[in-house]
């Protein structure tokens, strides 16, 4: 992938560039709004990484802009502040996703992936499929190798974020958000157990498991076999 | 010296000086007219009498001719009075009357004219003012008939020096007056000041006098002292909130500095480094939740942050909250009940009330737990209505907490255990407390018997349709 990030603090921005790098992606840099802006307007990107506090012009301001223009690519906020009424802000603005700071890179990574692959237009599709396991999400039924799997709602719900992002990595705190609507930190790790639930209903019983701990990051939905 | 000056710009002073000013301009307006009416008066009766007088002597005039003015003028010069009387010739020698020396300039005119005479009083003779007519006869003949209005000069004198005087006095009595009342209130107010300043340097305790008198000024130094005391009482909890900072975060930190010293000083492999550096993550991770945590609580406690209301329905975060938090309790070996209203609107923010209420149910989870039961009691969580209020109460049977640390446990860093072996940070009741106040409730914690109940109120939002299940 292609990412922009417009970042004024120098280090922040050459970290990121390098893992950034280091996990297959090409990242340009921007130090300040209007220099963001410009880039962000004229090149090909497909993602966009704004702090909201820059120079020159305000992150926020340069993603209303960039709305304006039509220029649709996914922009992640970074924020120093991170309250609930400054996350509403910058997506009003016209920002995909939220992430404040400090923040871990694989969190960052996961939410960068997922905002680019939400430009493919597979948001239609009523049916997701990983190896042996779909989900059929007008009958909301779930079978695997042919057998209907029974879930509650909110295990539905899951799975089918879990398999819209097939083969990505997906945070914590990403399903936290996504599955509950909940922008908080709970004190304890509730999606753990909510996962070993799930797993137990999908992998238990069958040879290749599906739903992947990814150390330090998340979970994953893939099949290894193929 | 600049005690003067200071008086000077003293706002009673200003105040004084300005009435002084305006009662002096209506009293000088008042005196002024009775004086113009009072003055018009005398000088149209003064005219009446030498009208009367010319007329008597034009009479006897036409009866008898200058013989018989002469007569009648000396005759009237003998009875001693204020009127004044001259006969002259063509040549303006003396034929009758008492006005022995006139100025020469006196012939010439003619009507009415105010002049300066002399009037003989025994040895002595005095400079008088007179009016008088002049009046020009047949054959050269002069007459002159007027008055002495010297009185009428004196009575000007005597009222021109009152009004003088007393406007002065007024003047004087005023601006003392104004200086005397200044100068004791600019003597409390300097007081005030003074001891501001002490505050201001440092010393919190000092309270400003209060004189007892139950003026203005006295209700406005109570208030200060209130407000003071408020500041006093704000900046010790502030002290006490840093110093738990201070020591909360630097154990974590201190933690994470050994194991990284430790890890560098056992010159081991790479997993081992590779085990370090992610347990060392792990607790930057901690301490970032914490920073945030504390954060939130001190912007939601100052009402900074703009509490993103919308309509939510309580019963629906509660049974989502429930939900999410379920499978971390069985897992745990308990259970969660719910015992709910089916609707419970209010105007909220569902993220803050969301989190108070995960923070107590997390904290139930943890602490909540009976001793020596193999089957844990369930943990209770209902929302009723009562009044116009709504509250939540999460009941576990645990251990519960004595009352005495009931209030504690709410302030920042509280733990009860001392041992702090349990994750946590002693933030989430403080952070569920300064939710609900920031919504216009309260939390309250209370004896479940056994076990805690804890209790977030919240003012229901306008005709809330609820119903008991």
């Amino acid at each position: 992938m292609h990412i922009l990030v417009i970042e004024d603090e120098p280090e922040t921005a050459a970290y990121l560039q390098k893992a950034l790098g280091e996990s297959g992606h090409t990242a340009d840099h921007a130090g300040d709004g209007e220099t963001g802006f410009a880039m962000a307007r004229d090149g090909a990107y497909d993602a966009l990484i704004v702090d909201r506090m820059l120079p020159e012009r305000d992150g926020l301001s340069v993603i209303s802009g960039l709305r304006e223009q039509d220029v649709t690519t996914p922009v992640l906020i970074l924020s120093a502040l991170g309250d609930v009424d400054d996350r509403v802000k910058g997506l009003r603005a016209g920002g995909d996703d939220y992430l404040p700071k400090p923040y871990a890179f694989s969190e960052l990574l996961a939410r960068i992936e997922a905002l680019a692959r939400r430009t493919n237009p597979d948001d239609t599709q009523t049916r997701y499929v990983v190896g042996d396991l779909s989900l059929d999400r007008l009958k909301r039924e779930v079978t695997r190798a042919g057998q209907v799997i029974p879930l509650q709602p909110r295990e539905f719900r899951l799975l089918e974020y879990l398999m819209r992002h097939a083969g990505q990595v997906v945070t914590r705190t990403m399903l936290l958000e996504r599955v509950w609507d909940y922008h908080f930190d709970p004190q304890t790790n509730v999606i753990d157990v909510h996962i070993s639930r799930l797993r137990g209903k999908i992998d238990k019983n069958f040879d290749t498991p599906l739903l992947h701990t990814v150390r330090g990051a998340g979970y994953a939905i893939r099949d290894d076999r193929g | 010296m600049s005690f003067l000056p200071k008086l000077f710009r003293t706002t009673t002073f200003r105040l004084s000086v300005l009435n002084l000013v305006l009662f002096a301009t209506a009293a000088a307006v008042a005196i002024a007219y009775i004086y113009w009416n009072t003055s018009g008066l005398i000088a149209r009766q003064l005219d009446g009498v030498i009208q009367a007088e010319i007329q008597g002597l034009a009479e006897q005039y036409r009866a008898g001719g200058m013989a018989r003015l002469t007569k009648t003028v000396a005759e009237r010069s003998q009875t001693p009075g204020e009127s004044l009387y001259l006969v002259t010739d063509r040549n303006g020698r003396y034929i009758a009357g008492n006005l022995t020396s006139i100025t020469p300039g006196l012939w010439n005119a003619v009507g009415q004219i105010e002049f300066v005479y002399q009037r003989r009083n025994g040895a002595e003779s005095q400079n008088r003012l007179a009016l008088a007519n002049v009046f020009r006869l047949r054959g050269g003949y002069r007459l002159i008939v007027g008055r002495d209005i010297e009185e009428r000069r004196a009575f000007e004198r005597v009222i021109l020096s009152a009004v003088l005087w007393g406007l002065g006095l007024m003047g004087l009595i005023g601006l003392g007056g104004g200086l005397l009342v200044s100068r004791n209130l600019l003597a409390r107010i300097d007081k005030v000041t003074a001891t501001s300043q002490t505050i201001m340097a440092g010393d919190l305790s000092e309270r400003i006098s209060v004189t007892g008198a139950d003026d203005e000024l006295d209700r406005l130094s109570e208030s200060l002292n209130a407000m003071l005391d408020r500041i006093e009482q704000l900046m010790t909890g502030l002290r006490e909130v840093s110093d738990n900072i201070a020591h909360d975060l630097k154990t974590p930190l201190n933690r994470l500095r050994n194991r990284v010293e430790d890890a560098l000083r056992a010159k081991s492999g790479a997993a081992d480094y590779r085990d370090v550096l992610e347990r060392t993550i792990e607790e930057a991770d901690d301490l970032i939740k914490t920073f945030n945590a504390l954060l939130s609580i001190a912007r939601l406690e100052a009402g900074t942050t703009e509490a993103a209301r919308g309509q939510i329905d309580l019963a629906e975060l509660v049974s989502d909250t429930v939900e999410l938090y379920e499978p971390l309790a069985e897992e745990s070996g308990m259970k969660l009940e719910t015992r709910l209203l089916q609707k419970a609107h209010i105007s909220g923010d569902r993220q803050l009330l969301g989190q108070a209420l995960s923070n107590l149910i997390d904290n139930a989870i943890k602490y909540g737990r009976g001793q020596g039961k193999a089957q844990a009691d369930p943990i209770v969580i209902d929302l009723k209505k009562r009044g116009d209020q709504f509250e939540i109460a999460v009941a576990d049977r645990g251990p519960g907490i004595e009352t005495r640390d009931r209030k504690r446990v709410l302030e920042r860093f509280v733990r009860l255990e001392t041992s702090r072996s349990r994750p946590g940070s002693g933030l989430g009741l403080s952070l569920a407390a300064a939710v609900a106040r920031l919504h216009g409730g309260d939390i309250k914690l209370a004896n479940n018997k056994p076990g805690l109940r804890v209790v977030i109120t919240l003012p229901a939002s306008g005709a809330a349709d609820a119903a008991e299940t």
